[in-house]
């Protein structure tokens, strides 16, 4: 098992006008390969900056960032987008769409910006979809899927280019209590099949999905606590629907 | 290397497949957004149109006087204000006429022309206002006006100044219907004539017919009509000749001929083909320039629209920037897929400009000749592309640079 994430004395403060504002103030986090992990903390508590730092959208002041052995804090913009596209799959709460685009080309637009032809493309969105279950909605647009199969879509293309991490923020934030469990369920198979994933949310219910809680408090790690895996709702029926993915997962 | 025209050429195709679907979605935007761009390119492709097709109907009215053939006159074809240096000016005599001829080496035909007006008869038919040439046989090389039917005026005709003939096809429409004119006589000034040769059908000079003639000897003509007009000298040059060397040789000619001292001005004028095109061009190259101002203008005033609409785009896609960052997209890819698309916008309004000015130019077709080459439809497609370009950098650049985490929190 190797470690994906390896954040060292991690802080990164905002200057606002005169103001500095320290978001995080040095976090030592270290996350291995295959880890399902939920970052929680109330606002404020950094939680937002250490996820755009993870998912390289933001660098940090200070502090060492390596994903996958690669130093990711001083790269260039190009370098940290093709690092997005090829080594992170984000999942948003507002699943983030094209609307006017069907499943297909949504799935399929980190493929265009990695430079892949035509051919490989549809193979890999193919496969993807399927993994989310979505093979047979290919041509739908958005507006005519629900809200639980725009997210799966939302986690296809985040699959699609075959990332090292899957890093999603509230992905359950706008969804009713049913899909939020159909949801990560789906996570909780994609993690049993290998995927490390980075889970943002400020719902305990959502949380005990994980493997591994790392909560945040004004900038700095509060606890770290691994746990068993509990789900809300009835046992039996995660129960069966457990075997189900188990007897489907690789 | 290749990775990088793989990423510009990524950014190409979901730059198309962006701004179709953006087009497409909001119809009514983009056709009022390309509303500018339409009303400008109509307006510069009509003018071009309207004015290529001018040249063009000039260029075949005027091509009967030949490319090679000069025209020596007392008058110049386009002269400026001082007109009265011409009304001076001694007439053109057969003497000179035989000085030229006899004299020129570069000329391959040289023929002397007088003119005149008549009504002439035949049997109970009678045609007013009928041009009456006094000519000879070099005419019909000169001008390249050879007889349908029968023959041209000969030397001979002209040595024994026979009262022979040559009619145009008007006079024979008019005069002799369905009669055949070959061997007829017709009246001309109280005398007769006979008919020995019909000229093919020239048409007209700026709405004014040229079958509407009779071509006699110019001997005869000299006989009936009186030797006091001013000759007009016609010279066709060889094929190669070089149009300035022979006016060079004509002038000397003439010169001489008249006894002028180096000093003098010219007393005549060479006229040429080439001076009325010169002059042609002159007078519409001011309306050539102000459909471009005029073009430009509305160009200009489309792009502001394009830049306007194009804000508002980037704006309301925002979280879509956000997104795109987040899966991958480098700056360049952003950049490069908004400013396809304002150029897309662009080209869109450019074509059907191009279309509506293809309407409009046969709308015309009855009262101005419109002809819209494929080359000026390229041209304006082309240029709305460079106003996509110019407008929609801007915008684009501002989707570019957008900060994704600020970006992905737009709702």
């Amino acid at each position: 098992m190797s470690a994906i994430i390896e954040l060292e004395k991690i802080s990164k403060t905002y200057e606002i006008g005169q103001i500095k504002v320290p978001a995080l103030k040095s976090v030592d986090l270290t996350i291995e390969e295959g880890e399902y992990i939920a970052i929680m903390g109330p606002s404020g508590s950094g939680k937002s900056t250490l996820m755009n730092i993870i998912g390289c959208l933001d660098t940090p002041t200070d502090g060492i960032y390596s994903l996958t052995s690669e130093r990711v804090d001083k790269m260039t913009d190009n370098e940290l987008a093709d690092i997005r596209n090829r080594r992170i799959g984000f999942v948003f709460q507002t699943f983030n769409l094209l609307p006017r685009a069907d499943a297909f080309h949504n799935v399929e637009l980190p493929l265009i910006y990695a430079g892949f032809p035509k051919a490989k493309r549809r193979e890999l969105v193919a496969e993807a979809l399927d993994r989310v279950g979505l093979a047979d909605r290919m041509t739908h647009k958005p507006n005519e899927l629900s809200g639980g199969q725009r997210q799966r879509v939302a986690v296809a293309r985040a699959l699609v280019n075959k990332p090292s991490l899957l890093l999603a923020d509230e992905p359950t934030g706008n969804l009713d209590s049913r899909t939020s469990y159909e949801i990560m369920d789906l996570f909780g198979q994609l993690h049993r099949q290998g995927n490390t994933i980075v889970l943002v949310t400020h719902e305990e219910d959502i949380s005990k999905y994980a493997h591994r809680v790392v909560r945040l408090l004004d900038g700095e790690i509060n606890s770290d606590i691994r746990q068993t895996p509990s789900y809300k709702g009835d046992g039996v029926r995660q129960a069966a629907m457990d075997s189900k993915y188990d007897s489907a997962s690789a | 290397m290749f990775r990088r025209f793989r990423h510009f050429f990524a950014s190409l195709v979901e730059g198309f497949s962006m701004a179709n679907r953006a087009l497409l979605a909001n119809k009514t935007r983009t056709i009022l957004t390309t509303l500018g761009i339409i009303i400008g390119v109509v307006t510069v492709t009509m003018m071009m149109m309207i004015i290529q097709g001018l040249n063009n109907s000039f260029q075949q009215q005027i091509s009967f006087l030949g490319s090679n053939t000069v025209y020596i006159e007392r008058w110049p074809w386009v002269w400026d204000d001082e007109w009265w240096k011409y009304i001076n000016r001694p007439k053109l005599t057969m003497d000179d006429f035989e000085k030229v001829k006899s004299r020129c080496k570069l000329a391959e035909a040289v023929a002397p022309q007088l003119y005149t007006r008549r009504t002439i008869a035949y049997r109970d038919e009678a045609m007013s206002g009928v041009a009456i040439m006094g000519t000879t046989f070099d005419y019909s090389l000169v001008g390249s006006t050879f007889p349908e039917f029968g023959r041209f005026i000969t030397d001979a005709d002209n040595r024994s100044s026979r009262k022979t003939c040559v009619i145009g096809t008007d006079v024979v429409e008019e005069v002799f219907r369905s009669r055949n004119p070959l061997g007829q006589d017709i009246r001309i000034g109280g005398h007769s004539y006979r008919v020995v040769g019909i000229l093919e059908e020239q048409g007209s000079m700026f709405g004014q017919s040229r079958d509407n003639i009779i071509i006699i000897p110019i001997q005869t003509f000299i006989n009936s009509f009186g030797r006091y007009r001013s000759v007009d000298i016609a010279v066709r040059g060889y094929e190669d000749t070089d149009m300035d060397e022979l006016i060079d040789e004509l002038t000397g000619i003439m010169r001489s001929a008249r006894g002028l001292k180096p000093l003098d001005e010219n007393n005549f004028a060479i006229n040429r083909q080439e001076a009325l095109e010169d002059f042609y061009k002159t007078m519409t190259a001011g309306v050539y320039g102000a459909g471009l101002i005029i073009g430009g203008i509305s160009l200009l005033v489309g792009g502001i629209g394009i830049m306007n609409i194009m804000l508002v785009s980037v704006t309301e896609r925002t979280w879509e920037v956000g997104m795109r960052k987040a899966v991958g997209a480098r700056t360049s890819h952003i950049l490069w897929q908004f400013l396809i698309e304002a150029m897309m916008i662009c080209m869109l309004g450019g074509a059907i400009g191009i279309g509506f000015a293809f309407l409009g130019g046969m709308a015309l077709q009855n009262s101005l000749p419109a002809v819209l080459p494929v080359w000026l439809a390229i041209a304006a497609v082309g240029f709305s592309a460079l106003v996509g370009l110019v407008f929609g950098i801007f915008p684009a650049a501002k989707a570019a640079k957008m900060d994704p985490i600020a970006a992905l929190r737009q709702q």
